[in-house]
């Protein structure tokens, strides 16, 4: 058991990372690049204090937004529009946000909830038409990224772009009050200084309690138990008392206001008001990141940061000549490696698990293996 | 004779990691005949057809077909040499057509397109043939279980099978749908095809086969025909010990009625009346059974008193409480256990560790909930409680619910649903599936509920089960209520009749 763990948890992520790195390689070598020198350019320039502090800041949204995925994942709910949602989001967030000042920890508090809350509703929406009307999820959120997307370009910019018109054309500046403050004076105590510009968001603690919280509810919880049976056998779960429909409702009730706070450390830890440009597809970004780390909190950590860092180390390679486009094959090989390298591996497992136990037990097991 | 058996295995032997699954296997099977296999679960029946079908490689030992030494790599090979399997949990796609099924994997080909009209017509062939009638274009998902079942024949037959295995086919039917397989099986046998027949019902195999093998530990213990043994005979051949016999003693039924059904009505989305007009009660201490052939409306009964169906009308009322309009957590709550039909389809989460199995159904409750979180250590120990006293087999209860044979995990089932002192017991199939160790566990465990004052009603298609274990039997025919007969005084040939709804002629 102890090592079938290692083998799925560890291993396989790790050749799925070489099997990525090594066909995204042969794609150079086919358009006559260096591959090892271009990785080398990635990594020198990946691992210095800044790229790390931007990497950080890189996987916060990816993380938040892989937790907001996996958590329907869990119950076999597939939550297409979390992109459409965090926008809306943040948006209304930011329009919020800047209408008053109070006391910083409040401030930032209620921004928190109006992106929960906005994030909330956009996937109440889909879930109440798979509820009452059987419209699945995956159509309706993909349709209502759509939506979000016109919504909040209409809103953005005929009810809450400012007045005063700049260079940028933007929602007003939320006051400072309502800021998550850099963490970087923490790294000074450690004697990490960074130049200007890398500010480590200190919205890596919130990201850190979103991760615990999502243990616990999941994988500690009646409700997590409830979510996970109905997503392991719904006839079953149904028959044990757990209402499909409330179930349906409530996760992704849980899975938009995860969603909502997607775009929050950009919004609070950088630009401070909602720009035209502010980032996009870390929705996106967030399925592959859940899957990468299959629905565990500790496993989608590192499959952001992983994300983070790509993008991070990919900005030198426009300078040394490569595309950088190479980055999103590595990442989009990196997410088919590890599905089928982990569904190889765990099938290997379960087998040997149920062979063992059968073997103990002097019985021949009734099913054939599931994947987990 | 003279002519090379269909079958020939000798000396076959396959070891798993400390265990022996089959030992120096003889076994000989003729063409043209149906032969049985016998043995509890567990005795290495289903490594030897994994053997067969390819599926398995021996460690030792050689197997022939039509005389010829064969090496299968895997079931593909097996198939082309004239093996088809039929699996006791069926592999077909519901929302697909009985022809789709059939032809999955071997489509007929005109140029590119798939030839349909060629298919259909070889489906209706074979269906004719061998008496395996079906309609090409129904969906599977409106088929009732027997037909599913001449489905999966017709796909084995369909790849040109000629030695047919079937694993357990009997343990989901009806006894009129045994009789039409039974034909079927005679059928083929009479075009040359061979069957081998694995079963634990031994009626049936005394009925259908020309020769029995029987199965223990491992190894093949002995071949025999019907007409040197009995049923007793055989059992003790498998078990070597005497026949477990369901029969109740004397009657522990109380005054208090535990569960009050009254005038509960179904309709389906097609209009049709699934139930209708159902009145019973359930005394403390009293198993009531419920007889009829499947597909009359007991798993919406089931379903509805449970309320995974909320649309029945009527009244359900548990130890005088009206559960109507409750949801089925509600209901649970108040004191309602479910023992599945479908132990994989409701019962249990195949994938997850044991004590998470005995959790379901329970888990808002001690000692499985403690407030808001599941309770692992208390939900561990009372699994480890589960294990020890309904003796199931398993090496730790963290192993997934998929290693433990079949009987192991409905021994789980039935003892969570126990161990949690309901007031009343739904016991749907309670033995299905499962050999005759586990059987009379289980009929033991339902005897001491009953005994203690626990109301049970009781759902079995095993018509010997029906009539040992109730107090009072109802017939279901068509979605209603029939007869309501005393077990003391009929055999299953009356019960049958009734089944029919022919004895529901008579006694009107």
């Amino acid at each position: 058991m102890k090592s079938g763990r290692l083998l799925t948890t560890v291993v396989a992520p790790l050749i799925a990372l070489v099997i990525a790195f090594g066909i995204a390689a042969l794609a150079l070598l086919l358009v006559d690049i260096d591959p090892i020198a271009a990785y080398q350019e990635m990594l020198s320039f990946g691992l210095s204090t800044e790229s790390l502090i931007i990497t950080v800041n890189n996987a916060l949204p990816l993380f938040v937004s892989a937790l907001a995925v996996a958590i329907g994942f869990k119950m076999g709910l597939f939550n297409i529009g979390v992109e459409g949602a965090y926008l809306l989001a943040a948006l209304f967030a930011a329009y919020v946000g800047a209408q008053f000042s109070i006391t910083p920890i409040l401030h930032v508090s209620a921004i928190l909830l109006v992106a929960a809350a906005v994030g909330a509703f956009w996937a109440w929406i889909p879930a109440v038409l798979k509820v009452k009307r059987g419209v699945h999820e995956v159509i309706s959120t993909i349709m209502l990224n759509y939506i979000a997307f016109a919504l909040s370009a209409y809103l953005f910019l005929n009810v809450f772009r400012a007045e005063t018109a700049g260079l940028t054309v933007a929602t007003d500046l939320i006051p400072e009050t309502g800021w998550i403050p850099s963490l970087n004076p923490i790294l000074a105590w450690f004697g990490i200084e960074a130049r200007a510009g890398a500010n480590l968001h200190g919205f890596l603690f919130i990201a850190i309690f979103l991760g615990i919280g999502y243990h616990f509810l999941v994988n500690k919880s009646r409700f997590g138990y409830d979510l996970r049976s109905s997503g392991a056998n719904p006839t079953a779960a149904h028959a044990s008392g757990v209402d499909p429909k409330k179930m349906v409702i409530r996760t992704m009730l849980i899975s938009g206001a995860l969603a909502g706070l997607v775009g929050i450390a950009p919004l609070l830890g950088f630009y401070h008001q909602y720009p035209q440009d502010f980032p996009r597809n870390f929705g996106f970004n967030g399925i592959a990141v859940a899957l990468l780390g299959r629905n565990h909190p500790v496993g989608m950590a590192f499959g952001a940061l992983l994300f983070g860092f790509m993008q991070r180390s990919s900005l030198i390679l426009d300078l040394v000549d490569v595309p950088k486009e190479i980055v999103t094959i590595i990442q989009g090989i990196v997410v088919l490696a590890v599905v089928i390298v982990y569904e190889i591996i765990s099938r290997y497992v379960n087998r040997r698990v149920i062979a063992s136990a059968a073997a103990a037990t002097e019985t021949a097991p009734d099913a054939p293996p599931v994947a987990a | 004779m003279g002519e090379a058996p269909a079958i020939r295995l000798e000396g076959v032997t396959k070891r798993y990691p400390g265990v022996v699954a089959n030992k120096d296997v003889d076994l000989t099977v003729r063409s043209a005949e149906v032969h049985a296999v016998v043995g509890e679960n567990g005795a290495g029946k289903s490594t030897l057809m994994k053997i067969i079908y390819g599926m398995v490689r021996p460690d030792e030992g050689t197997i022939q077909i039509d005389g010829e030494p064969v090496s299968f790599r895997t079931p593909k090979d097996a198939i082309d040499a004239g093996i088809g399997m039929v699996h006791q949990h069926f592999m077909l796609a519901d929302n697909l057509t009985v022809l789709e099924n059939v032809i999955l994997g071997s489509e007929p080909r005109s140029g590119v397109m798939i030839d349909f009209d060629a298919a259909a017509e070889r489906i209706t062939q074979l269906g004719n043939a061998y008496g395996l009638r079906l309609d090409p274009n129904q969906k599977v998902e409106k088929l009732s279980v027997g037909e599913r079942q001449r489905v999966e024949i017709i796909k084995v037959l369909y790849r040109g099978a000629r030695i047919l295995i079937l694993d357990e086919p009997t343990a989901v039917l009806v006894p009129q749908e045994v009789t039409d397989l039974f034909t079927s099986c005679l059928n083929l046998k009479g075009e040359g095809h061979t069957i081998i027949f694995i079963s634990h019902k031994l009626d049936e195999v005394l009925a259908i086969a020309d020769h029995i093998t029987v199965m223990r530990d491992g190894q093949t213990v002995g071949t025999t025909t019907p007409a040197e043994v009995d049923a007793r005979e055989l059992a003790e051949m498998m078990i070597g010990s005497e026949l477990p016999s369901p029969e109740t003693r004397e009657s522990t039924v109380q005054d208090k009625v535990l569960l009050r059904v009254e005038g509960l009505a179904l309709q389906s989305d097609t209009g049709r009346q699934v139930l209708d007009d159902i009145s019973f009660e359930v005394h403390a201490g009293e198993i009531v059974g419920i007889a009829g052939v499947e597909g009359n409306g007991q798993s919406q009964l089931v379903d509805s008193i449970i309320g995974v169906i909320p649309e029945a009308t009527g009244e359900i009322a548990l130890d005088g409480r009206s559960l109507v309009g409750l949801p089925t957590r509600e209901r649970r709550g108040a004191g309602l256990g479910l023992i599945p039909e479908d132990r994989h389809r409701q019962g249990l989460l195949l994938g997850s560790p044991i004590w998470e199995n005995a959790a379901l159904g329970h888990q808002d409750k001690e000692p499985y909930a403690n407030g808001i979180w599941i309770d692992k250590k208390a939900s561990r120990e009372q699994t480890e409680e589960i294990v020890r006293r309904f003796d199931v087999v398993t090496p730790n209860v963290d192993v997934p619910a998929a290693a433990l044979s079949g009987g192991n995990q409905q021994k789980l089932v039935v003892g969570r649903e126990i161990m949690a002192g309901p007031v009343v017991l739904i016991a749907a199939q309670p033995t299905r599936g499962i050999d005759i160790g586990a059987q009379a566990a289980v009929w033991e465990e339902l005897k001491t509920a009953r005994q203690n004052g626990m109301g049970i009603l009781l759902i079995s298609a095993d018509l010997d089960e029906l009539i040992g274990l109730s107090d009072t039997i109802h017939v279901l025919f068509e979605g209603e209520l029939v007869a309501e007969l005393d077990p003391s005084e009929i055999t299953p040939e009356i019960l049958g009749s009734y089944m029919t709804g022919a004895g529901a002629k008579r006694a009107s």
